[in-house]
């Protein structure tokens, strides 16, 4: 898909043109193009060390790539990272990234800095999301178990009120109910209107929520498949084993 | 509006504790006006060593971030103060400010390229940056005298009033020590604030939210350089005098022992350990020969018994209340 002579309803939310990504010698992203829709959710799917967490850091320029990234036709691709939270695009790191020493209402009001002005009301969204962060408000983040603690990176980009919403990983090591129950939040999220570009391992979850999935192997989208025409996890297989 | 409204951004108001700090440094400096003028100097030392610490933990304990080089921006407000009061007559207070001024560009030319680095190489650049001061002091002697040191320097005033004896020079370091913190506290709890502490919490977490980490290094870094300028003004009209080994490697493992001692990145910290690193070895005095090792010793127990420094413990504390009465 082309950002140049399409119309404005057909524009991507995200758009990223031959996007690469090398450590020193070594390209770790080979030269990849993917969009994603306004309100759509879209889930990356690949093996370990396919590149998936490389391709969201160069999306998000935490790690330096070549290449063009538009977000609703503007050419973003020259913009640092803290920039480009001020367009709307909001990431949660794999491990979550969270700030350990801090309690759950000083991680939430972190998220809120782009948007100081609207914390209170924004943190009622997330607590109306996540209840058990409402629970544990005084709580240092640290202490949280790890369904928790997702839950707050989850809440702490939402109080940045994103238009897309990054995440990599999410459900990794996590239960399954408790993976279960954040991903369903995700999908309500995207009920809301929030794009989401979702990095996951857990095919099974992910084909749940997302109509479309990009698969990656050794740093390259090897396929870009609708989800109702996934008939077994064979077909899967097969780009695992690209 | 749904029951958005009725949560707060703020933690449940100021606890009386918070208090505590407050009225025990009062209580410090009231014990020091009744005693002898050496232990009001050794009290002034702690207060001149407050105001640098709690700069220096504005980039250390606040930001995450390393600094061995801070020794350079208090060389530069100690003989800047010295050179403007006793070289063309400045009032004290007017090159007090000057110099922090100068120690803020200073800071602002040195850390644009530098904050680029991080962890050790950071450390060793700011290191570099001490050692290159402290030759400068040495070597330089037609500006600084070098080893002969700088004397004949006024005691801090204003408009002709001069602090003339050490327990009125004590009672206005306690004073700039306690605005000094409570500068630091009010930034802290600012936007600003969480800002720097989100760098310190992981800077990719921080440049995924908004926070541009570069900007917020750097003025960090200027922060801290203006209370180290602030305290070598302070110590050069405190003392009358100033050589290069004020400033030297010394002063940089001493505000490491107070920082870490006191509580990195805790408001009260830089002041506890302070206070705690310069009164300690005056008190084991008595132990003559042995005075050094009763001293370290003193240090590693505390270090290995509260390793999150003393004013960690009253959170410590906090959490224990806290559990006992939620089991309760």
């Amino acid at each position: 898909m082309s950002a140049a002579g399409t119309t404005a309803a057909s524009v991507p939310l995200l758009e990223a043109r031959d996007i690469s990504a090398s450590y020193g010698h070594v390209q770790a992203l080979k030269p990849t193009s993917l969009h994603i829709a306004e309100g759509e959710l879209v889930t990356i799917l690949g093996p370990n060390g396919a590149g998936k967490t490389t391709l969201m850091r160069a999306l998000t320029r935490l790690t330096a790539s070549m290449g063009s990234v538009f977000f609703r036709g503007e050419d973003i691709s020259g913009l640092p990272t803290h920039k480009l939270a001020r367009r709307g695009i909001v990431m949660v790191q794999e491990g979550r990234g969270l700030f350990p020493q801090m309690s759950v209402r000083e991680n939430l009001i972190i998220g809120a800095y782009l948007h100081a002005a609207e914390a209170e009301a924004q943190m009622g969204t997330v607590f109306e999301l996540f209840p058990r962060l409402r629970e544990r408000i005084d709580q240092i983040a640290g202490s949280l178990s790890g369904g928790e603690q997702q839950m707050l990176a989850i809440g702490r980009a939402l109080m940045a009120k994103p238009q897309l919403l990054m995440l990599d990983e999410p459900s990794l090591g996590l239960a399954p109910r408790v993976a279960f129950e954040i991903l369903s939040t995700l999908s309500e999220l995207n009920r809301r209107g929030i794009g989401i570009l979702l990095v996951e391992q857990k095919a099974p979850l992910a084909l749940k929520l997302a109509r479309r999935v990009y698969v990656i192997s050794l740093g390259k989208i090897v396929a870009e498949l609708k989800t109702d025409e996934i008939k077994s996890y064979h077909d899967l297989a097969r780009y695992y084993l690209h | 509006m749904t029951s958005h409204a009725t949560i707060s951004i703020e933690p449940a108001g100021i606890r009386w504790q918070a208090m505590l700090p407050v009225v025990a440094v009062v209580v410090v400096a009231g014990f020091g006006l009744l005693s002898s003028d050496y232990v009001v100097t050794v009290l002034g030392f702690a207060f001149i060593y407050t105001i640098f610490c709690t700069g220096l933990n504005f980039f250390m304990g606040y930001t995450g971030q390393a600094s061995f080089g801070q020794s350079a921006f208090a060389a530069i407000g100690g003989y800047g103060s010295a050179i403007l009061c006793a070289d063309y007559g400045w009032e004290p207070l007017l090159a007090l400010f000057a110099t922090m001024a100068l120690s803020g560009v200073a800071a602002v030319i040195v850390g644009f390229p530098t904050l680029r680095l991080r962890g050790h190489y950071l450390a060793m650049a700011t290191f570099a940056l001490g050692l290159i001061v402290y030759e400068v002091t040495i070597e330089w002697t037609g500006l600084t005298q070098g080893y002969m040191g700088y004397s004949g320097i006024p005691p801090l005033g204003i408009a002709g009033y001069e602090l003339v004896t050490v327990k009125q020079q004590l009672v206005a370091l306690v004073v700039l020590a306690l605005f000094g913190v409570a500068v630091a506290a009010r930034l802290r709890q600012s936007r600003f604030g969480r800002a720097l502490a989100s760098i310190a919490g992981s800077e990719s977490a921080a440049l995924a939210l908004g926070v541009d980490i570069a900007r917020y290094k750097l003025v960090a870094f200027v922060i801290a350089a203006l209370y180290a300028s602030a305290a070598g003004s302070l110590f050069a009209h405190f003392i009358g005098f100033i050589s290069p080994e004020v400033f030297g490697v010394t002063m940089v493992v001493q505000s490491f022992a107070m920082l870490y001692l006191g509580g990195i990145g805790t408001m009260w910290g830089p002041t506890i350990g302070a206070i705690i690193v310069s009164v300690l070895p005056e008190a084991l005095r008595g132990l003559k020969e042995m005075q050094d090792i009763g001293y370290t010793a003193i240090l590693i127990f505390i270090l290995i018994f509260a390793p999150r420094g003393l004013a960690g413990l009253s959170a410590l504390f906090g959490r224990v209340r806290g559990r006992v009465k939620e089991a309760a």
